[in-house]
Order: C-alpha cells, then sequence, then structure tokens
C-alpha cells in the first residue's frame, strides 16, 4: 500500500515536472514564431534545451524564496509561477506584460512571486541576489535565493565579488551557473582558465557541485541539498548544471554553424531533458500516449491563449512614458 | 543652536534615521570597526551592531550590489563610498540597476536606497583622487542628486535621501567634514529638488552647490565691501534641478555665474546656462558665465593644483566681468 501511494506521488511529481517543461519548450517554440512576424522585438534569447534547470530547481522553492536570473528569462519566469499571458505580452510590449511593456524579453519581473528580473547585463545581477540573501539574514528569516547566471558570467568580477561576500558573511544563496558551454559565440574552453566552473565555490568557502543539467532529477537532487543547507544555517552553494542550448545565442545567430558544428548540436539533442523524462515514464509506464496527447493539448490551449491575450492588449499609452521613473515618497 | 561640523551633522543623520527606522542600515568599506575614513560613522557600530553597521571587503561593485538587493526586497540600506572616486567600479549597480530597477520593472521594485560618500578634490590627491562627478550622476534619469554645503544642509538632505523611496546620490566633501554651523539636535528633514538662496544681492546672481557654496559665501561678503550684491543659489539638490529658483534669481539681477568644482565639457553648469537661456533670454545683461575646473586632471604640485580649481578670486573675476567691471 505505501509503495502504491509512493508510486503515485511519484509519477504526480513526474508529470508536473514534464508538464513544466514541456510548457516551457512550447512557449518558446510560440516566441520564436512571434518574433519571425514581427510581433516581439529586440534581443530574445531562448531557453530550449535547459528547461530541466528551471524546473529542477524552481520545483523545489518556497513562495517565499527568492529568484534573480539572466537576460535568458521566459522559463524560470513560467516555471516560478508568473503567467504565460503576462509574460508574452510583455514580450509584444503591452501594457498588460509583467512589466507594463517596459522591460521585454530581458526584463520579466514579477513581485508577487518574488521573482526580481530579468537582468540584462552579465553578472549584473549576482551582487543583487547576494544583497537579497543578505536581507533575509539581516530579517533572521529562513528563505533563500536562488541566483541563476550563464558559465561565461563566472570570469566577471560581480561573480568573484559576490560569492566572496556570500562566503565570508555566510548568506543563503544558492548561486545556479547553467553552463550552456558557450557565452554567445565563444567557446567555454576559450574563456575561462579552468573548466570545472563549480570548484570555484571552493575559493569561497562554500559547497559546490556539479550536476547533470539535461536530468531533471539529478537537478532536483542537487538542489534540495542547497536549499537544506541555507535554511539551515545560510549556507550559501554553488552549483554549476551543464546543460545545452539548442538554439543561438538569440534570435539573430544560427543554432549551429558559426561557432559550433551541426554535429555537436546534434548529439546534445540526443539529451533532450523533455525526452530524458519521457523515456523513463514510458519505461515505468506512468505516461501513456493518450496523457501525453492530452498535456500537449492542453499546453498547446495555454500558448494560444497567451499569443491571443498579448495580441489583444494595448502598447502602453504615451503617458506611460515617463511613469515609473521615481515613486512618489510616502514616509 | 549647537555649532557642529559637517561630518558630526552627518553622524546625527545616520543614527536618528537608524533609531527611527530599523530597515536602515549602513554598509561601506572601514564604516565600522575603523569608524569610517572620514569618522562619519563613528560609534554607529558600537551603538547598533554589525548586521546594521557592515564593514565590507574593498569590493565597490559588490557591495553596491548588495545594496541594490537589500532594496528590492524592502531594507533601505544606505551604502558609504570612501569616496565617489572609487564609486566608478560601482557604476554598473548605479546606473544600470540601482536607476532603472523601477522602470525597467513597471513599476514594481522601487529602489529606497543611498550611495553616499565625499566627491571632487581634497588637497594635493592628484588625478584619481580629486574628481567631482556630480555631471556624471545628475545625467541619470532615475537618480536624485543632493549635494549639502553645510552642516545643516549635511544633516537634512542625509534625512531626507533615507526617507526617499528612489535611490538618492549624497555628495559630500572631504574638505567640508571639518566645517562647522549651525545644526539643531532635534529631527528636521531638507526637502529634495529646492535650493537655497544662501546669500541675498540684486547684482548678479552665483547658482552653485556642494562644496562650491562656501566659495560663493566669501565672494559674496568680498564683494560687498566693494559695494557689489551678489545673490547666491546654493541648489542643494542636483537632480531634480529647482529651475524656478535659478529663474527667479536671474530675473532679478539679470547676469549670472554658474560655479562648480567639475570640469565644464558636458558640466552641471552647461545645463544650468541652459535653463537661464531658454526662460531668462530676455533679462539677460551679459553672457553667463562659467567658473569650473581646468579642463585637466588633477595635478599634484600645490601651485598648479590650485591653479585648476575654482576659487574665489577666479568666481570674482568671473562677477566683474559680467558685470562689465574692469579687473
Amino acid at each position: 500500500m505505501a509503495a502504491k501511494k509512493k508510486a503515485d506521488t511519484d509519477s504526480a511529481l513526474n508529470a508536473s515536472l514534464l508538464h513544466s517543461m514541456i510548457l516551457q519548450r512550447r512557449f518558446e517554440e510560440k516566441v520564436a514564431e512571434a518574433y519571425a512576424l514581427g510581433k516581439i522585438g529586440g534581443f530574445c534569447h531562448l531557453y530550449i534545451g535547459q528547461e530541466a534547470v528551471s524546473t529542477g530547481t524552481l520545483s523545489l522553492l518556497r513562495d517565499d524564496d527568492y529568484v534573480l536570473t539572466t537576460y535568458r528569462d521566459h522559463g524560470q519566469a513560467i516555471v516560478r509561477g508568473m503567467s504565460p499571458r503576462s509574460v508574452m505580452a510583455e514580450l509584444f510590449g503591452r501594457i498588460d506584460g509583467c512589466s507594463r511593456g517596459k522591460g521585454g524579453s530581458m526584463h520579466m519581473f514579477d513581485r508577487h512571486v518574488n521573482f526580481l528580473g530579468g537582468h540584462g547585463i552579465v553578472g549584473g545581477h549576482i551582487p543583487m541576489a547576494t544583497g537579497v540573501g543578505f536581507a533575509i539574514k539581516y530579517r533572521g528569516g529562513d528563505q533563500c535565493v536562488i541566483c541563476y547566471m550563464g558559465e561565461a558570467a563566472v570570469n566577471n568580477g560581480a561573480f568573484h565579488e559576490s560569492l566572496n561576500m556570500a562566503g565570508l558573511w555566510r548568506l543563503p544563496v544558492i548561486y545556479v551557473i547553467e553552463n550552456n558551454r558557450y557565452g554567445m559565440g565563444t567557446a567555454m574552453e576559450r574563456a575561462s582558465s579552468t573548466k570545472e566552473m563549480y570548484k570555484r565555490g571552493d575559493t569561497y568557502s562554500m559547497a559546490n557541485a556539479e550536476v547533470d543539467g539535461q536530468d531533471v532529477f539529478a537537478v532536483r537532487e542537487a538542489m534540495q541539498e542547497a536549499i537544506d543547507r541555507a535554511r539551515k544555517d545560510y549556507s550559501p552553494t554553488l552549483l554549476e548544471i551543464r546543460t545545452y542550448r539548442f538554439m543561438g545565442h538569440s534570435m539573430s545567430d544560427a543554432a549551429s554553424g558559426t561557432y559550433r558544428t551541426k554535429e555537436e548540436l546534434d548529439t546534445y539533442r540526443k539529451r533532450d531533458p523533455i525526452n530524458l523524462l519521457k523515456a523513463k515514464m514510458q519505461t515505468d509506464k506512468s505516461l501513456s500516449d493518450a496523457d501525453l496527447a492530452a498535456m500537449e493539448a492542453e499546453i498547446a490551449a495555454v500558448v494560444q491563449d497567451s499569443w491571443d491575450f498579448a495580441d489583444a492588449s494595448p502598447e502602453p499609452p504615451l503617458e506611460a512614458l515617463y511613469e515609473d521613473v521615481y515613486v512618489e515618497t510616502t514616509t | 543652536m549647537p555649532l557642529i561640523t559637517y561630518r558630526d551633522a552627518l553622524n546625527q543623520a545616520l543614527r536618528e534615521e537608524m533609531h527611527r527606522d530599523d530597515r536602515v542600515f549602513l554598509m561601506g568599506e572601514e564604516v565600522g570597526v575603523y569608524n569610517g575614513a572620514y569618522k562619519v560613522s563613528k560609534g554607529l557600530l558600537e551603538e547598533f551592531g554589525e548586521m546594521r553597521v557592515v564593514d565590507t571587503p574593498i569590493t565597490e561593485l559588490g557591495f553596491a550590489g548588495v545594496g541594490v538587493g537589500a532594496a528590492m526586497v524592502g531594507l533601505r540600506p544606505v551604502v558609504e563610498f570612501m569616496t565617489w572616486n572609487f564609486a566608478l567600479l560601482a557604476l554598473d549597480q548605479i546606473v544600470n540597476a540601482a536607476a532603472k530597477m523601477l522602470y525597467m520593472s513597471g513599476g514594481q521594485f522601487p529602489m529606497p536606497l543611498v550611495f553616499r560618500g565625499p566627491n571632487g578634490a581634497a588637497l594635493q590627491l592628484s588625478a584619481q583622487h580629486s574628481q567631482a562627478w556630480e555631471s556624471w550622476l545628475a545625467h541619470i534619469p532615475g537618480l536624485k542628486v543632493v549635494a549639502p554645503g553645510t552642516p545643516y544642509d549635511a544633516k537634512g538632505l542625509l534625512k531626507s535621501a533615507i526617507r526617499d523611496d528612489n535611490p538618492v546620490i549624497v555628495l559630500e566633501g572631504e574638505m567640508l567634514y571639518n566645517t562647522k554651523g549651525e545644526v539643531p539636535d532635534e529631527d528636521y528633514v531638507i526637502p529634495i529638488g529646492k535650493a537655497d538662496l544662501k546669500r541675498e544681492g540684486d547684482h548678479c546672481s552665483i547658482i552653485t552647490s556642494g562644496k562650491m557654496v562656501l566659495v560663493a559665501m566669501q565672494v559674496h561678503d568680498q564683494l560687498a565691501k566693494e559695494g557689489i550684491r551678489v545673490d547666491v543659489v546654493d541648489l542643494r539638490t542636483i537632480r531634480p534641478m529647482d529651475v524656478d529658483a535659478i529663474t527667479a534669481s536671474v530675473r532679478k539681477t539679470n547676469r549670472a555665474v554658474v560655479l562648480e568644482e567639475g570640469w565644464e565639457v558636458c558640466g552641471i553648469g552647461a545645463q544650468v546656462v541652459d535653463y537661464i537661456q531658454r526662460d531668462c533670454f530676455d533679462h539677460l545683461d551679459a553672457p553667463v558665465l562659467r567658473v569650473h575646473q581646468a579642463d585637466v586632471p588633477m595635478p599634484y604640485a600645490k601651485a598648479i593644483e590650485k591653479a585648476a580649481k575654482p576659487d574665489v578670486a577666479k568666481t570674482i573675476a568671473a562677477v566683474k566681468k559680467v558685470m562689465y567691471i574692469e579687473a
């Protein structure tokens, strides 16, 4: 009986993890379509291929924890609980977007789910996440903050300054390096003096680990340990989660051909995080073809709804131009 | 009213605001155990403990960002830079993060945050330690910039800055910390965005701020002996600038000299002159002149350092020139 109950719980969890990953994938495929039609402008960085990182890490956070990330932020925003409608409307530059159409692809924010951006300068948000960790400790809370960054940010001063303070002061920050192997078009081997990014945590007196980022369960396991550490005694963690992006750096470069080969891309595509989880669920017979079709249909409807909502939302009125520069002080 | 130093006036402001609101904390290099590089934070560590008076490593970008993050979740950090020269390493946090967070997030994340420290030249500190950054900082929408010139203004403006829900830059001065003035013991604030007429006169306006306020007041006193009456407009706040105070003065005197500590090109004075030409064109009896630092990095040697800095003599010469008085 207990075994049966555990299996049911597992299959419910697995289904929710799969749903979370497929939702990101289909949402971003729709984003690419909208970009091609000119409905989305500016820089737009897709997360396709990396979904097990966001799903694995964020599926373990509490509502009162905090999230900061880079400009590759659509997937994490949705997994954290922002509505696909508000994310798509932001991408479309509309008033109903999460940031009122003022941020765009790179600046998703939602204070209701403690999603603190969406930041455009590589490494710039790492000190901010450290400050959120400081504030948690200042107030004596037991939350944690997760800070995503690409592996190229690890060579940036902001990374080292932040990890030094978090290690020195013991701040409940989980620094997650999403190592997708390329900082724009520069392979990590051409940018970093070490290929084992996680070991940089040793320098700053913090626990660290290397994680398979295509395996959502491996991500969850490492993340759970990091969360426990943060809640127990404010200890920080550095995780290097090895993943791969299946698309170009942004919408303006090809997925392969310039700085990486098609063969390499194809090799990594064989470890698509969604397919890996699907295969596992099919093996243990917790996912039928009908289940999957129903899930895909439901997700397709959510994604289409986000498009329809965004398309119908007005552009910000001209008055909005001068709003939100300063806030009226009330104290 | 007690006569205290500019340094102690800032210390009072910090102490009072930290008592008033437990979300307020001070962080920076040497602010705690050392009592502050310029002793502005003297005694605060003992009084408030190390969670609220935080000694940081020498890591300006990092701790400025810690301030931004803490402000995002509702604390009210006061980030001290040992001098504004070092804050250049933190400009990404000040400009890209603090100034823009509210806007980029569509109004969701205010930044109740103060960045403060001494600005401009002291004595013989040479090129890297003698720079006035107000034009850089005031250029950025989303920031407020205040530059108190007296102990009274220092206390009142710092308290306003700490209570403001926007990021406020407070520009102090190494050469101001020892200056004395009357400062009430009790709580008071000075509104951000309002200039102060420090001296009255109807012959010529001097528009200035920060450390140069003392220079302008000396100019007023010296010229008074020659029968020249100078109006001294202390901007107090550089952004948002009190344009009405500038134009009211210039419409009264019909002549203006703009005095600033920094360099000429794209300086604060250029902006002031623009407001004057727009709003007072028909009131002017002479071109507006500017007094500023020489357009060179600050030298070390005494005589040429003095030659590089704006001062009383240069300002008097400018006033006489706009009044068409032969020197």
